[in-house]
């Protein structure tokens, strides 16, 4: 596995003509084993009840905002839209809260999600490998979790309250996740929160531990960034477009076939030009807010993060096929999971 | 050597380049190319197939003629190979199934134990079984048992173009087992693909060489050609190739020699 200082060296290193190199050679590596098919989703956010006080984000169990729990009829009615836009995986997303979204009302939602869509996976609170064979046998495929930092002083400071305080839990949570058959895990960290190199150094070795340990797993990664924004006073650092283009590219040469996402957290001309080089799955007409495909008007809501590409799924489908590639909307066909 | 056809599961093939159907840039380069070379028998991702979205369903843009082979890609084991089999038939998408197992994703070997178990199920209710396997003279014995109706062993990784690896145990396969041998996966270049063909394959797979190249029909063509040409070599009983004692005996013929009288 490269090391530390290699890191280092890549993500410091000013040269244009470097940066060139390195984009050619994951460029090359992509098209390889990808060739030119991005797979596309969605996220549904279910619920913003959360437990935990974790600095960073807008759905922390302290910010006084709105708290939603979307019932039966109403993620029925976001998952008809979301179908509608042609969108056939599903991310579905919960804060981090045991008592509001428990395992029970996760499996329903996935039940329901079944109707509408091939691919189901989950980015909500860990859990234990018994209750991930509950949703696994409802329906659910992937189990998205990001161990944000795995610095544990900066892990500590960020991670004040509530379930997600538990570093090792959190950390252990893709191997439970594979331990129960998923078939898709992803893992990532939160650049900004802390320093890059090391957080990529220890996310390489997580994820090359995982594919040691459970091989049949497909892997994917995310590289979401905090933006300088005012009163984000615990932001670390800020990762540069530059910055972020290494790490995507560095990931690709190291892991030629993980998933590489990027949401919608990006700029438009970022995301278009990433797919040239790296990255391989991208959400589409994204909504980050409780009920905001179908249920609330854009006033009332109160989005996770802020999104900077607000295209919509047929713009983005008309802007891959602009640039020669194909978007896939269906990578997976549904089958009973057996446990 | 004779030319016969090449024939799976009384099907006649008359072109020995199959081709698999993903990493194309849109569906049109995938079907200029499915044209151009002439294949007859393609292999489409059963997790690929969109059947509500017309306009993106990748079966709406391979010609008529062409076999179908839905592959089940995806599956990790015996079990999911079937159970997607299954599904891929009730989707209209015929009994013709490419197995694959595979449960790496750093390496995408195939799990030939697996394979062998979903072989002799889906051969017994009535598929058209095309295992891919690592090519293990076993395994494809147990193929055989097991009623596939091709072997399918690999030449390199997957997507890796690294061409025959996996030679001399291909080889292996091609003399000693009486169904068709269909090299697939890591076939990167005609040349590759010719000398399959020149060892006796029965005929070749390719995708991710096709599907990335800069002109995917022109080089779905040259893989034809140079299947058709690596076959005739095969026919034409090669030198290089030639495995049974020579005519000739210059180590022993000194042994027929007519003693001298002294």
């Amino acid at each position: 596995m490269i090391s530390l200082q290699k890191i280092n060296d890549i993500l410091s290193d000013q040269r244009p003509e470097s940066l060139e190199e390195l984009a050619q050679e994951a460029s090359f590596v992509t098209r390889q084993y990808f060739g030119r098919a991005i797979s596309l989703y969605a996220p549904l956010y279910l619920s913003n009840y959360c437990s935990s006080h974790c600095t960073y984000c807008g759905f922390h169990a302290l910010n006084k905002i709105k708290r939603i729990k979307l019932s039966d009829d109403q993620y029925h009615r976001e998952m008809q839209v979301i179908h509608a836009q042609g969108i056939r995986n599903i991310l579905m997303l919960t804060g981090e809260s045991y008592q509001h979204t428990p395992v029970k009302y996760l499996k329903e939602a996935a039940q329901a999600a079944a109707q509408y869509f091939q691919g189901i996976a989950l980015e909500v609170h860990p859990m234990r490998v018994e209750e991930y064979k509950e949703l696994f046998a409802a329906g659910v495929d992937g189990i998205t979790v990001y161990q944000e930092t795995y610095d544990r002083t900066r892990y500590a400071q960020v991670h004040l309250s509530g379930y997600k305080k538990d570093y090792d839990f959190r950390r252990d949570t893709p191997r439970r996740a594979a331990q129960a058959g998923m078939r898709h895990i992803a893992l990532g960290i939160l650049l900004g929160l802390s320093d890059p190199v090391t957080d990529l150094f220890e996310l390489y070795e997580h994820l090359a531990q995982m594919e040691k340990s459970y091989p049949g797993v497909e892997y994917s990664v995310s590289f979401p960034r905090l933006r300088p924004i005012k009163s984000q006073e615990f932001m670390h650092c800020d990762v540069d477009d530059m910055v972020l283009t290494k790490i995507i590219a560095l990931t690709r040469i190291l892991f030629p076939r993980v998933g590489i996402n990027l949401s919608t957290r990006e700029e438009p001309k970022l995301r278009d030009h990433l797919l040239e080089i790296a990255v391989t799955r991208m959400s589409a007409g994204s909504n980050t807010s409780v009920g905001g495909y179908a249920l609330l008007p854009e006033e009332a809501q109160d989005p996770q993060f802020d999104i900077k590409d607000e295209r919509s799924v047929a713009e983005i489908i008309h802007v891959l096929k602009s640039k020669n590639f194909d978007p896939v909307f269906t990578d997976w066909r549904r089958i009973e999971n057996n446990v | 050597m004779t030319n016969s056809p090449l024939i799976i599961a009384g099907k006649e093939f008359k072109s020995r380049f199959f081709l698999g159907t993903g990493k194309f840039k849109n569906k049109k380069e995938m079907a200029e190319a499915i044209t151009a070379c002439g294949t007859q028998l393609v292999t489409v991702a059963l997790r690929r197939i969109d059947i509500e979205r017309h306009q993106e369903n990748i079966l709406e843009h391979i010609p008529p003629g062409v076999t179908l082979v839905t592959n089940t890609s995806g599956a990790r084991n015996a079990q999911e190979a079937v159970r997607i089999a299954r599904l891929a038939k009730a989707s209209g998408c015929g009994n013709w199934i490419k197995i694959e197992v595979i449960n790496d994703s750093k390496y995408l070997l195939p799990d030939n134990v697996e394979t062998i178990k979903a072989t002799e199920i889906l051969a017994a209710e009535g598929f058209v079984v095309l295992p891919y396997m690592y090519p293990d003279l076993y395994t494809a014995r147990a193929l055989v048992k097991a009623g596939a109706a091709t072997v399918m062993p690999l030449g390199s990784l997957i997507g890796s173009n690294q061409g025959l690896k996996t030679r001399e145990f291909i080889k292996i396969l091609i003399d000693e087992i009486d169904l068709p041998i269909i090299v697939d996966a890591g076939i990167g270049a005609p040349s590759q693909a010719a000398e399959a063909m020149e060892l006796g394959a029965d005929a070749v797979l390719a995708n991710t060489a096709v599907a990335t190249a800069g002109d995917p029909a022109l080089l779905a063509k040259a893989f034809a050609q140079a299947i058709e040409a690596g076959h005739m070599a095969y026919l034409s009983q090669l030198p290089t190739q030639r495995t049974v004692a020579s005519a000739s005996s210059p180590l022993t013929g000194f042994l027929y020699d007519i003693p001298a009288k002294n």
